[in-house]
């Protein structure tokens, strides 16, 4: 969510239970324009907190003029002081991938895996040490898969220039309160990997300009958001059931969305069983 | 000047009515001319659409300069799809709008109820309330939680505040507690937790007893019917289900309590039935998203005896076990004389508050985890929190079996063991964790100024559920989804292995057909004995005949 609309943007996601305490909301007010400064970033994003076991990250993540470029991210352990994360490699989220159970809420803890790759486990281990990742990077990967699985925006809020960067659409005036009930109104706001497979058909009703991203309704498993009218149905919100605690808002009619997330940091791979 | 020829520089720039010196050009017609066809030709309707870009050109331009934006450049083509977009939108037509009712006009009204005072209250009601104060203050626990970033957003606080408010107006209730909220696919459950008067329990077991005769006259008329039908029957299946755990007592156990739901502050409280063993058994086994219809089927294996307000009421009945806890001393056990030994194996059950309790200061309870301890009772295996030997045959059942003794007596399983749990008021020390994740996460709410700060515990068994303490407050709460935490995944309970369908006995144990070496072999063993025995006739008919020669001879 903006750091510009935090207090009211967290009143209204706070249907499910997680919010920030006075004190944070407090820092993060400050702490966040300071990082806009530092780091020269045009928009600056809260993401949310990760619940380690022993502690908590927060998270920010700042923009460039161009909106769909890579982001930088940044963590925290008190809202106050900022340390910028690595970009994620591919490497780093096969790894994490593997790793099961809490976070624990010390960037440096090390956990130990075992190799599933038989090719990897013929390889000689070098220095005769066991492969281990560091919490960081475990962070990393986390952010990036929960960014890219499950972060999103409502359609026609952001623009592709015919020039290539994307930006904000100032005519942007708010999805209409039909629309907002359906899936189809939100896109994944990460590089799209089903818009080549549409058929020519369908691609010929879309506006390259807005729809230049995959949608939500053709995710995997089906029934894997909720749509939910909160406050007597006059805020739109969404919440992941593959990632709990990502939650979505948007007044219908209004320019005002966003996400955040509150939770472990754990894919909740058990949700074939549950719906 | 005159018309440039090709190899001159100034060919080219000029075009014939453009030229900065036209004006001088003693043909003012022409351009008039051509203004007109330019003029003519953007007021061409378009065949498709009726628009002229001559006025569709005006209009934007008018719009552009009364909204005067930034960058107008940048944005020109969605103003020009604006500018169309308005020309739909008059009504030519004379009927009028009508003003749409929008589904948030509706909720807005029955949450308008609940600012309501209800008519009739006299000053007689207010001074009971005043007296009795059974209403929770919710706004002040929101008040601690918030502190460490739990909790709802102040308007929907205020909301359960008041539906709360109606439901202990409306039922006769001694205590109520909000709950907490679980979330679902469709719809969210608030949930408050609640006591009756005494009165009112007595009522609602009445009703179950009768319900529970009507049942047993029903087994001995068709008792009866079995012993006509002796003779000729097919062989009865010795299949003996597993004995139907009874569920607890209202007011004891896991029935504690009786919760109310609602959908939204609003909408009419919904109370939940008590809960069954069996359906605790289930709710472990299976793990669900809540939709958010109380009558919506539970699909699942093991089949979920109920629906989903049964499966709602099992999570809570779990979530209550294991994660409400209170400081160590607020409560304690009530003081009986000799009553121990008649308590049996399962231990106490109730508790008191103490008046003497001293809190202790927030860093101490945040420190140690023995400084809190379960106030409810945790649930045994059986789905019980006080076990029972589901074999004790009452003195009815016994005098049945004599009657039916010529019957086979089927086996009888194993006697049970007794389970133990831990008893009331365990400390959170005693808490198993998870791998290596302790049982439940303490911190202060703050660190900047610990004076003021709150104890803040987070349980990693069930997320969601929290608990603060501060000073002699405390309270649990639980906001979540109503699923424990397993960092194994869910592995789905397999079904059972095919039961056999008859005893095995000699006579209808299949043995292997004689295969075809053994069956030649058989068959040449027999020829041969057949042969022998030939043979020896033979020898002895030869015998005889040459004893008949030699006679001849």
């Amino acid at each position: 969510m903006e750091a510009a609309s935090l207090p009211a943007a967290l009143e209204l996601t706070a249907g499910g239970g997680a919010g920030l305490s006075a004190e944070k909301r407090a820092v993060l007010g400050t702490s966040l324009l300071l990082l806009q400064r530092d780091y020269r970033f045009e928009r600056v994003w809260f993401w949310g907190r990760i619940q380690g076991v022993r502690g908590a990250y927060y998270i920010a993540e700042g923009l460039g003029p161009d909106r769909a470029a890579p982001r930088s991210r940044l963590y925290s352990l008190n809202c106050m002081e900022w340390s910028l994360l690595p970009p994620a490699t591919k490497e780093m989220v096969a790894q994490a991938e593997q790793l099961k159970g809490r976070f624990q809420g010390d960037p440096s803890f090390e956990y130990k895996y075992s190799e599933v790759d038989a090719e990897d486990a013929e390889r000689p281990i070098e220095d005769g040490k066991e492969p281990m990742i560091k919490e960081e990077a475990r962070l990393v990967a986390t952010i990036e898969q929960i960014d890219r699985a499950v972060g999103i925006i409502p359609r026609g809020a952001f623009v592709k220039t015919p020039l290539g960067p994307v930006h904000e659409n100032r005519n942007f005036e708010g999805l209409s309160l039909t629309e907002a009930k359906k899936l189809s109104s939100y896109f994944h706001f990460t590089e799209p990997v089903n818009l080549k497979n549409k058929t020519l058909l369908e691609k010929a009703d879309l506006d390259p300009s807005t729809d230049f991203l995959d949608s939500l309704e053709h995710d995997i498993p089906q029934g894997s958001w909720t749509v939910q009218l909160e406050k007597g149905g006059t805020v739109v919100v969404l919440r992941s059931l593959l990632w709990l605690g990502l939650t979505f808002y948007h007044i219908p009619m209004t320019k005002q969305y966003g996400y955040v997330y509150f939770g472990t940091g754990e894919k909740n791979l058990d949700l074939p069983f549950m719906l | 000047h005159g018309p440039y020829q090709p190899h001159e520089p100034g060919y080219g720039l000029y075009q014939p009515g453009y030229s900065p010196h036209d004006d001088q050009i003693p043909d003012p017609k022409s351009r008039m001319l051509a203004i007109q066809n330019a003029k003519a030709y953007l007021l061409k309707s378009s065949t498709t659409s009726g628009l002229n870009l001559y006025d569709h050109l005006a209009n934007m331009l008018t719009k552009i300069l009364d909204e005067q934006p930034t960058n107008a450049v940048d944005i020109i083509e969605n103003i020009s799809k604006d500018v169309k977009w308005a020309q739909f939108q008059k009504k030519m037509d004379t009927l009028r709008d009508e003003h749409e009712i929008l589904p948030t006009f509706e909720a807005a009204e029955k949450r308008k109820a609940l600012f309501l005072k209800a008519n009739g209250e006299g000053d007689e009601e207010l001074e009971e309330e005043i007296g009795e104060t059974r209403l929770p203050n919710v706004m002040e626990t929101a008040f601690y939680f918030e502190q460490a970033g739990i909790g709802l957003s102040k308007d929907e606080s205020y909301h359960i505040f008041l539906a709360l408010k109606k439901l202990v107006s409306v039922q006769p209730i001694q205590t109520c507690r909000f709950w907490g909220k679980i979330l679902g696919l469709e719809m969210n459950y608030i949930i408050a937790e609640v006591q009756y008067h005494e009165e009112e329990e007595e009522e609602e077991t009445e009703e179950e007893e009768v319900t529970k005769e009507g049942g047993t006259g029903m087994d001995e008329v068709e008792d009866e019917d079995e012993e006509k039908e002796k003779e000729d029957e097919p062989p009865k299946s010795t299949y003996k289900p597993p004995p139907i755990i009874p569920k607890e007592e209202n007011g004891t156990g896991a029935n504690k309590y009786v919760y109310f739901v609602c959908n939204e502050p609003g909408k009419p409280w919904v109370k939940l039935p008590p809960v069954t063993p069996a359906q605790i058994f289930c709710a472990r086994k299976i793990k669900k998203f809540f939709t958010g219809r109380l009558d919506a089927p539970v699909v699942s294996f093991p089949p979920f005896p109920g629906n989903e307000a049964n499966y709602l009421r099992a999570q809570i009945a779990r979530i209550s076990a294991g994660t409400h806890i209170s400081p160590t001393g607020f409560y304690q056990f009530a003081e009986e004389e000799g009553d121990e030994e008649e308590e049996g194996e399962g231990g106490r059950d109730t508790c008191e508050e103490n008046p003497y309790f001293q809190p202790l200061s927030v860093a101490e309870m945040v420190d140690s985890l023995s400084t809190w301890v379960h106030h409810t009772q945790s649930i045994l295996k059986q789905g019980r929190c006080v076990w029972l030997n589901p074999f004790q045959k009452s003195e009815e059942e016994e005098e049945e079996e004599e009657e039916e003794g010529e019957e086979e007596k089927p086996e009888e399983p194993d006697e049970l063991q007794q389970e133990i749990g831990p008893p009331l008021l365990t400390p959170l020390s005693e808490d198993e964790g998870i791998q290596n994740i302790p049982a439940w996460t303490a911190q202060p709410s703050t660190n900047l100024i610990p004076q003021y700060a709150v104890a803040i515990l987070q349980s990693n068994r069930w997320p969601g559920a929290y608990a603060f303490a501060s000073g002699r407050k405390f309270e649990n709460i639980y906001f979540g989804w109503g699923h424990k935490y397993s960092p194994e995944n869910h592995a789905p309970a397999l079904p059972p292995p095919a039961q056999a369908e008859y005893p095995s006995g000699p006579e209808i144990t299949e043995t292997r057909d004689p295969t075809l070496e053994e069956e030649l072999a058989f068959k040449a063993a027999r020829e041969e004995a057949l042969a022998e025995a030939e043979e020896e006739e033979d020898e002895e008919d030869a015998v005889e005949d040459d004893e008949e020669e030699e006679e001849d001879d």
